[in-house]
């Protein structure tokens, strides 16, 4: 039976080992609006969070947002690494994550032909 | 949309989206009144008698970035095809409270869906929202509110996989308890 309290002692032992945080996390943003909803955005973003649990993945945030406006491109999935331009990836399917994740989250490569934007800040 | 899961997914993104810091999901299964009802109440900026009587028009929306503003259209829609209804609350600076109400054994109702996969999604993507669910079944309730689970995190964020896995396990064994553990 999973309580409340497994997060106390996993927040214990989290703070154990992480005394030095590490700065400049990953951030991965999922348009959420009712387009991307209808285009399947819940599955993309469980998608997201295994392959985060999978790979044991520590400096990695995800986000929702709203309607941007690209909704034939949806699910629209932004990757932020800090310092990089914000890449937004559309027609993201559950596949397409794995891809997102490996590639650009964990190794840095942009995969091109799957972009629909790029935001430099 | 397929699941009512999904129609909660947008409104509590509308809720978001109208600046709400704390948003409540109650879902109430009743077999014996035969209906299921689905209440969201935020503390968002809310709106005016003008702006609530037109929500449900698919050509009006607060949004910007397009023109037309399916969510709350096609939950009206999809009540009214069950022999229920949608109503909404709302009063400028007090937020809105909408609640969408189907007969529970009506044959065109939208099955509830993975709503495990719904409020891990709302819970891990909006770290900052003070969020309360509430499910009854019948007799059973669950309840969970983030502010819980924030006190036992404290710095720990929410994406860490550890909770990510948690959540998911935490939710699954209530959610089976709600339906008598089968």
């Amino acid at each position: 039976m999973k309580t409340i309290e497994d997060l106390k002692r996993m927040r214990e032992k989290f703070q154990a080992e992480n005394n030095l945080r590490q700065a400049g996390g990953i951030e991965v943003i999922v348009g959420m609006g009712t387009c991307g909803i209808a285009a399947g955005a819940r599955e993309v973003m469980s998608a997201i969070l295994e392959e985060i649990a999978r790979r044991n993945l520590q400096n990695v945030t995800v986000r929702q947002t709203g309607c941007i406006g690209m909704c034939e491109q949806e699910v629209l999935v932004d990757v932020v690494r800090p310092g990089e331009p914000r890449i937004t990836y559309g027609k993201v399917t559950a596949d397409g994550v794995k891809k997102i994740i490996g590639e650009h989250v964990v190794n840095g490569r942009i995969i091109e032909e799957m972009v629909v934007g790029k935001i430099a800040d | 949309m397929r699941e009512l899961a999904l129609h909660i997914l947008d409104l509590v993104q509308n809720s978001i989206e109208a600046g709400a810091s704390r948003v409540q999901l109650e879902i109430v299964e009743d077999v014996d009144s035969d209906t299921l009802l689905i209440r969201v109440t935020d503390n968002g900026r809310g709106m005016d008698a003008e702006t609530r009587k037109k929500v449900t028009d698919p050509f009006v929306t607060s949004r910007t970035t397009r023109r037309v503003g399916l969510g709350l259209p096609l939950i009206d829609m999809s009540t009214k095809q069950c022999d229920g209804y949608l109503t909404i609350e709302s009063e400028p600076g007090q937020g809105t409270t909408i609640e969408a109400v189907y007969r529970y054994s009506h044959l065109d109702r939208p099955p509830l869906g993975n709503i495990i996969e719904t409020i891990k999604t709302l819970i891990i993507a909006n770290p900052a929202l003070d969020f309360i669910y509430r499910h009854t079944v019948n007799n059973n309730e669950f309840a969970l509110s983030t502010q819980q689970i924030a006190g036992a995190l404290e710095d720990m964020p929410l994406t860490h996989p550890d909770v990510i896995v948690w959540l998911d396990a935490f939710l699954s064994e209530g959610l089976k308890n709600l339906h008598g553990g089968v």
